[in-house]
């Protein structure tokens, strides 16, 4: 979603700086952009998010900014709304029957995506996602990674065939998979599956990769290779990951935020929430007593 | 004193094992039971429908009944000689034989020549019906399982379609004969049968679809959605493709229906006879769907109900119920190879 599919009219101010939150008790440092970072544009901003599955509260008042080109982790135990913020950014939740935000806005590039103006189709063309379980399409792997570009009515086969080592090339499989491009990709063992669908987000050229636990079925030499990746990813994308996995927030990212039960604990440089958390809550779930 | 093993591994005294050997012996005789009886029906068929269509020399096919309409057979004793002829011999004869027309013979009708314009109605009705059944089940099937919200009004259309396919294929006769043939005035007529046996299949149709769209993952939607693409996309590309061999087989059960079903074509489509093909002497193309056509399943039940029973008669009685059910086989067999091809394009 570039500024330019939309009007200037439609464009929102920036918001006002948030004030400190009182109205939630556990939080501590709850102030964007994340404590102690050198600041960066922010390009993501969750502004006081409440959302809900049809009654039940899944976001409680989230706020949060993410820089540009940066890798942010998502942790938390299971059900802490963490996939469900991930899943707003792109509007993936519209899928989902009485899923809504309710309070707060969520604006990428200052655009409020849940403007009326906003097309969730050109959204999803600069959000790619990752899902968990990878999700190879039963086509060949060059259709897998032409699928979105096909969709925008790219015909040109210099073009697609450029795209296609470009992706996988930047997706640290076109060595592997080079000579057997019209093979399904349902052919690749599991880590190479979900490096053909990072691959194939990348080939649309977004601005953000949502990923949601991209490595949780992955075994440990996969997830490194995922995990490699994702660092080199950074150079051109805004990464958000979401993960069980600690460690694999610690490895890959610059900064993390920990939810619990719906609400935005803490939201720091990952050094600090893993070496320094201000709140006993994350570091009761950091250091692995609880969660 | 018996050794521990005996002892511990020993059966239990009493009925169980009786018991187990009777429930055994129960359901494999039921189950041959049925085989046999299948086998029965086929074998009747074959053997005696087979003389009819086979012949002892070459071409070892006769070709005449399946390229010929039905005549009536004339049999007769002419100077001593028993003769069984079909209408265009019979005429023949008596216009080459000058002492022919004192002859009074037996006539049987529908009992010489062939079935040719049954077989072309039947594939006519299912080929038009099957065409209309397949777009609106299939466009429905998306419908309910793509687009719609899960609503009081939607489970009730879910509901409805269940009860139709519970409705006898009669009623389904009488339905289309009084919307299609007299309210809309298309009168006994193609069109009318198609819609008629299309009403009929419809739930098979309908529900078959659903459940192979059920069947996709769904990462492959969201996958699809995640990349920019519209609902209506991401189902023609990344949905339908990969449903379409499980709507096929659908459609193998459809077909057979379609093709095999008397009651509804016998008010809205199905001429006993019909000299015209259904492709000669149209003043205008649009007339092709308002003629009324010959069709296997209605010949049979004329030809073995309306005529009598007896050596001359049987010959097309059981010839054509032997063509028809090769007919249902091949349409079937053509469906599951069709099907097999595309599911091993599309596996996951």
């Amino acid at each position: 979603m570039s500024a330019a599919t939309l009007s200037p009219m439609e464009r929102l101010p920036a918001p006002p700086p948030s004030s400190p939150s009182l109205a939630v008790a556990p939080v501590a440092a709850m102030s964007a952009p994340a404590a102690d970072l050198p600041p960066s544009r922010p390009i993501i901003d969750i502004d006081h998010v409440d959302f809900f599955y049809g009654q039940s509260q899944a976001l409680h008042d989230v706020s949060l900014r993410l820089d540009e080109k940066k890798v942010t982790a998502f942790i938390g135990p299971s059900g802490c709304g963490k996939s469900t913020l991930l899943r707003c950014l792109n509007r993936m939740n519209d899928l989902i029957d009485g899923a809504r935000v309710a309070k707060g806005s969520i604006r990428i590039r200052g655009i409020d995506i849940h403007a009326p103006a906003v097309d969730v189709i050109e959204l999803r063309k600069r959000v790619g996602m990752v899902f968990q379980k990878s999700n190879p399409f039963p086509k060949s792997i060059y259709e897998n990674i032409t699928y979105g570009l096909r969709l925008q009515g790219v015909k040109d086969k210099g073009r697609l065939d450029a795209v296609v080592e470009k992706s996988l090339r930047g997706a640290a499989l076109w060595d592997e998979v080079k000579d057997r491009l019209h093979a399904s990709g349902l052919g690749l063992s599991g880590g190479q599956q979900q490096r053909l669908c990072i691959a194939r987000a990348i080939a649309v050229e977004p601005d953000i990769i949502l990923m949601d636990e991209p490595c949780s079925a992955l075994d440990p030499i996969s997830t490194s290779k995922v995990e490699e990746l994702i660092h080199e990813l950074k150079k051109e994308f805004t990464i958000v990951i979401v993960t069980h996995n600690m460690q694999q927030a610690a490895r890959c990212s610059d900064q993390t935020a920990f939810f619990y039960l719906g609400r935005l604990i803490e939201f720091a440089a990952t050094r600090t929430i893993f070496m320094n958390p201000s709140n006993p809550q994350t570091e009761a779930y950091v250091s692995g007593r609880f969660g | 004193m018996t050794s521990p093993t005996a002892t511990h591994f020993a059966p239990r005294p009493g009925l169980g094992r009786t018991w187990e050997r009777g429930a055994l012996w129960l359901f494999r005789v039921a189950t041959y039971f049925i085989v046999l009886c299948g086998a029965f029906v086929f074998g009747q068929i074959f053997w005696r429908g087979a003389p009819t269509v086979f012949t002892a020399h070459a071409p070892f096919v006769n070709v005449a009944f399946f390229t010929e309409a039905p005549e009536s057979l004339h049999v007769f004793a002419y100077q001593g000689e028993k003769m069984e002829l079909g209408d265009r011999a019979f005429n023949a004869f008596k216009a080459a034989h000058a002492d022919a027309g004192a002859i009074k013979d037996d006539s049987y009708v529908y009992s010489a020549g062939g079935i040719f314009p049954c077989i072309v109605g039947t594939m006519l009705l299912v080929a038009g019906s099957m065409g209309i059944a397949l777009f609106l089940g299939v466009s429905s099937a998306i419908y309910l399982n793509e687009y719609a919200r899960d609503s009081a009004f939607v489970r009730f259309i879910r509901l409805a379609i269940l009860n139709l396919a519970g409705v006898p294929s009669i009623v389904f006769g009488l339905f289309g004969f009084g919307m299609f043939v007299i309210f809309f005035g298309w009168n006994v007529s193609l069109l009318a049968g198609w819609f008629t046996l299309a009403f009929m299949v419809l739930p098979v149709v309908i529900t078959a679809s659903e459940e192979s769209l059920k069947a996709v993952p769904k990462g492959f939607r969201e996958g699809s959605l995640a990349l920019g693409a519209t609902k209506w996309q991401t189902i023609r590309k990344n949905v339908l493709p990969y449903a379409l061999p499980g709507i096929l087989t659908s459609s193998i059960l459809g077909i057979a229906r379609v093709a095999g079903e008397t009651a509804p074509i016998m008010f809205t489509a199905a001429y006993v006879v019909r000299d015209k093909l259904p492709w000669e002497g149209l003043e205008k193309w649009t007339d092709f769907f308002f003629q009324g056509v010959m069709a296997l399943p209605y010949h049979i039940y004329v030809v073995s109900s309306k005529i009598p029973q007896n050596e001359y008669t049987a010959r097309v009685q059981y010839g054509t119920a032997f063509v028809f059910l090769l007919i249902v086989a091949l349409i079937a067999s053509t469906s599951i190879v069709l099907r097999s091809r595309l599911r091993n394009r599309y596996k996951w």
